[in-house]
């Protein structure tokens, strides 16, 4: 194994982690409102189904992230309307909300396309490639922009929930409802709205595989990187900054055995297929000994 | 002109009317009392005067003003704070985050000038908190100031405390007594419930005492005595329920033998305890909160294992046992914590079966049937106010405590183990859990009465033992007691061998 061999496995880490990323801030933002959303797999589904459908008919691979982002929102809303209004307890409405949304999109996509025998496919976004003269390390830094804003949106989620207003309400609802509403903040509102922006970011993350990677969708886009997103969660004990990490470990496992795979090492592929998930368990059993999620989470909030 | 005035309110809760149409007039710059029994509806009318509950009925103005109040929002828009019965901070938050949370103006939060603000604030009410401390690491104490700082600083006029001293210590009463009275000379007006005469003497201007939800009167304190207000209560006269008879020299039933414990934080809270307690006897445990009490319960009911020592209950070792074993062998538990001694979403016949639910299982299957008999043969002899299907959590703090009282007491336990039974509960039902505590003994029981209360360890205990600093400083018997010498040995003052 070259050097060139770790510097595209470095790249191809941050590209597997970007979709998580965005996965992983985007459930941040609903549990720390005290929403488990479970409705994240769903979420993340019909993101990347809306954005390739958009850019596909707009040409605008833009107006495609932008139309993904519009329906996470509105999953967002739908999982409020069940977990916040109605007070539905949060597991129930978070599958739902993911049937609910996995089914729309394979429904509007057979409106759209019909049945087809070769998988529409529009051009993809293209890498920036910024750094391309520097020697060496110049082909990690090509990237997606989606992957950039993924990086910064780190930082301002950061900056979101602990030096604004609105980020400390959704601390405090998140951790004390009651509380919350004796200070006088709307809990519903600003769950709600907490909802909308996870839902917004977890789009952006089913968006990013369909028009960023692949350039067309398919019916196991996501395959479970929603639930990897929850368990990454938990792995990042509810910090913005441990999002990045555990989403790195993760990509870097899985970029990892795509390489190994090709190495031709005696073992069936499933177990390297297995590999990143049985190093998340591992990585949640030794990070999330301790991990104390929102006090609230779980708990449908109802004044008598 | 009246601060607040709240005209003709009613609320139900199903076919229990908790308010029944009640009026309540609040001057301005008074410390008005609300007396009244456990579930007389202090708590439901002051919630409602706060937005958290909506009344069915009637009308409230505040200065004259004709308003309506549907959130908390608007009570604070119109200058009222409220300090609930259960606090209402978020523990992992900062003092400051806490006092500036939903108010704090433009979309940044900026820690350093919130913190500045809150010390400034904190400074001009006279309220000693720091600004930049997690509300987790806070005592009692301290929290309840953040929540009075909290209200302070959203410019409250008229602030309403529900049963703020039930968790104090008397010198910490007497801090709040201090601030309440300088806030009311700079013009705040106070609503007070308590359920503790002296208290409401001592601080209030006027009172109105609730009975069933109705008014039964608003009078002004040079006008009545400790005597009348309990009368208007209970609607009869109350006398204290005082232990009758010498002790009986039964047999040890409870032995702890040399028991030391460590708290939750590692350090020491018990250091090697030994207590006997007999048959036919209340021994009571005084001493100032925190000097080892809450150990010594988990300890006794198996929900914290003693680092050394021994516990026998009549012969029988059970040191470290489950809770579920320490129940069988006879001992009966009145939690401290009442609310952690109910499921509060299961309902009250479902709680008064908890501890026995084998009993009730056939097949697997639950007897709900001989359930709701049992209960209801329960609730008749305890004269507890609910019904057997209500959640346990709608209970009134006295009624709560009935239940458990209930659920212990019926199965005649060998060993009954009471911890700050008559905490938060109102003359009438204080006079109730006593006078079962002592009938209790009466039938044999052995029972460890643990009391931050003086008048209630010395009316009720045969001895009297005094834990400080984790360690039993001294045991009286009861006719040697004297508040006097309790209190020195509270404080550490001195050791005294034991006579008894
Ligand atoms: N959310 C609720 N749902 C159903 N019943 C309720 C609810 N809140 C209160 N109640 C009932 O209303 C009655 C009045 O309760 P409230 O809490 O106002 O009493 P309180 O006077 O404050 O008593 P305490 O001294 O024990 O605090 C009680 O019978 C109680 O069980
Ligand atoms: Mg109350």
């Amino acid at each position: 194994m070259d050097f060139n061999f770790f510097i595209g496995l470095i790249a191809a880490t941050f590209r597997v982690a970007t979709p998580l990323i965005y996965g992983t801030l985007g459930e941040l933002f609903c549990e720390r409102a005290g929403i488990l959303n479970l409705g994240i797999e769903g979420t993340m589904f019909i993101g990347s189904f809306v954005g390739f459908a958009v850019a596909d008919a707009t040409g605008s691979l833009w107006l495609g992230v932008l139309a993904a982002v519009v329906s996470g929102m509105l999953g967002g809303l739908i999982m409020s309307l069940f977990a916040v209004r109605l007070g539905v307890n949060q597991h129930v409405s978070g599958l739902g909300t993911t049937l609910l949304l996995t089914g729309l999109s394979l429904f509007l996509f057979r409106v759209v396309y019909g049945i087809q025998r070769i998988q529409p496919a529009i051009k993809p976004f293209q890498a920036l490639s910024p750094f391309d003269d520097l020697p060496v390390l110049g082909p990690i830094f090509q990237q997606y922009a989606l992957t950039y804003i993924a990086i910064l949106l780190i930082p301002l989620a950061w900056w979101v929930l602990y030096r604004t207003n609105f980020g400390l309400s959704i601390r405090s609802v998140g951790e004390n409802p009651e509380a919350a509403d004796a200070a006088g903040i709307n809990v519903y509102r600003v769950r709600t709205i907490a909802l909308m922006i996870g839902g917004g970011l977890m789009a952006v993350g089913g968006a990013f595989l369909s028009i960023g990677q692949l350039g067309s969708f398919t019916f196991g886009i996501i395959s479970g990187r929603g639930w990897v997103c929850i368990a990454l969660i938990i792995f990042a004990n509810w910090l913005p900054s441990r999002v990045l990490w555990g989403a790195l470990l993760f990509g870097l496992i899985e970029a990892l055995q795509l390489r190994l795979q090709t190495t031709g090492l005696k073992l069936p592929y499933e177990a390297f297929l297995a590999l990143p998930y049985i190093v998340t368990i591992i990585a949640l059993a030794i990070a999330g000994r301790n991990a104390t999620g929102p006090a609230a989470v779980l708990k449908p909030y109802k004044r008598e | 002109m009246f601060a607040v005035e709240m005209r003709g309110i009613v609320k139900r809760f199903g076919d229990l009317v908790a308010n029944d149409h009640i009026n309540f007039e609040l001057k301005q710059g008074e410390v008005h009392a609300l007396l009244g029994e456990n579930g007389a509806g202090k708590t439901t009318l002051m919630r409602i005067l706060y937005g958290l509950y909506h009344a069915d009925e009637g009308s409230i103005f505040v200065n004259g003003q004709q308003v309506s109040i549907t959130s908390p929002k608007d009570a604070i828009a119109l200058g009222i704070g409220m300090v609930s019965q259960h606090f209402t901070l978020v523990p992992p938050l900062t003092v400051a985050e806490n006092v500036v949370l939903g108010y704090n103006p433009g979309i940044r939060l900026n820690p350093q000038q919130i913190q500045r603000r809150v010390a400034e604030a904190a400074e001009r009410f006279g309220i000693e908190v720091k600004s930049d401390a997690l509300v987790r690491h806070l005592s009692v104490g301290e929290r309840q100031r953040v929540e009075i700082l909290k209200a302070l600083y959203r410019n409250a006029r008229v602030l309403i405390m529900d049963e703020p001293t039930a968790v104090l210590v008397p010198q910490e009463v007497d801090i709040l007594f201090e601030t309440l009275l300088r806030l009311q000379r700079e013009g705040l007006s106070v609503v007070f419930i308590s359920h503790k005469l002296n208290e409401v003497m001592t601080i209030c201007d006027r009172i109105t005492v609730l009975r069933n939800g109705k008014n039964v009167g608003t009078v002004f304190k040079q006008d009545v005595s400790q005597s009348k207000l309990a009368q208007m209560m209970v609607g009869r006269e109350t006398f204290g329920v005082t232990r009758q008879g010498e002790r009986i020299q039964g047999e040890p039933v409870l032995r702890i033998e040399n028991v030391s414990a460590v708290d939750n934080k590692g350090l020491p809270a018990l250091k090697s305890v030994s207590l006997e307690v007999a048959s036919g006897e209340i021994l009571g445990i005084a001493g100032v909160s925190g000097n080892g009490q809450s150990e010594l319960t988990h300890v006794l009911s198996g929900t914290m294992k003693p680092t050394s020592g021994k516990i026998l209950v009549d012969g029988q070792d059970i040191t470290g046992a489950d809770p579920a074993t320490i129940t069988c062998a006879g001992v009966g538990r009145i939690p401290e914590d009442r609310h952690g001694g109910v499921v509060g979403e299961l309902t009250v016949a479902e709680n008064m079966t908890l501890e026995t639910l084998d009993e009730y299982t056939q097949n697997g299957m639950l007897d709900r049937k001989r359930m709701l008999e049992y209960t209801n043969t329960l609730i008749e002899e305890f004269q507890i106010k609910a019904r057997p299907t209500d959640r346990a959590r709608t209970l009134s703090g006295g009624n709560m405590q009935k239940l458990i009282l209930a659920r212990t007491l019926a199965r005649q336990p060998k060993v009954v183990l009471a911890a700050q039974p008559t905490r938060g509960l109102d003359v009438g039902a204080t006079e109730y859990v006593r006078k079962k505590l002592l009938e209790q003994r009466e039938r044999g029981a052995a029972v460890l009465l643990i009391s931050e209360d003086l008048d209630e360890i010395m009316a009720l205990s045969d001895r009297i033992a005094v834990i400080y600093e984790g360690k039993i400083v001294g045991i009286l018997d009861a006719h040697e007691a004297t508040p006097e010498k309790l209190g020195l040995l509270m404080t550490g003052a001195r050791e005294v061998v034991s006579h008894a």
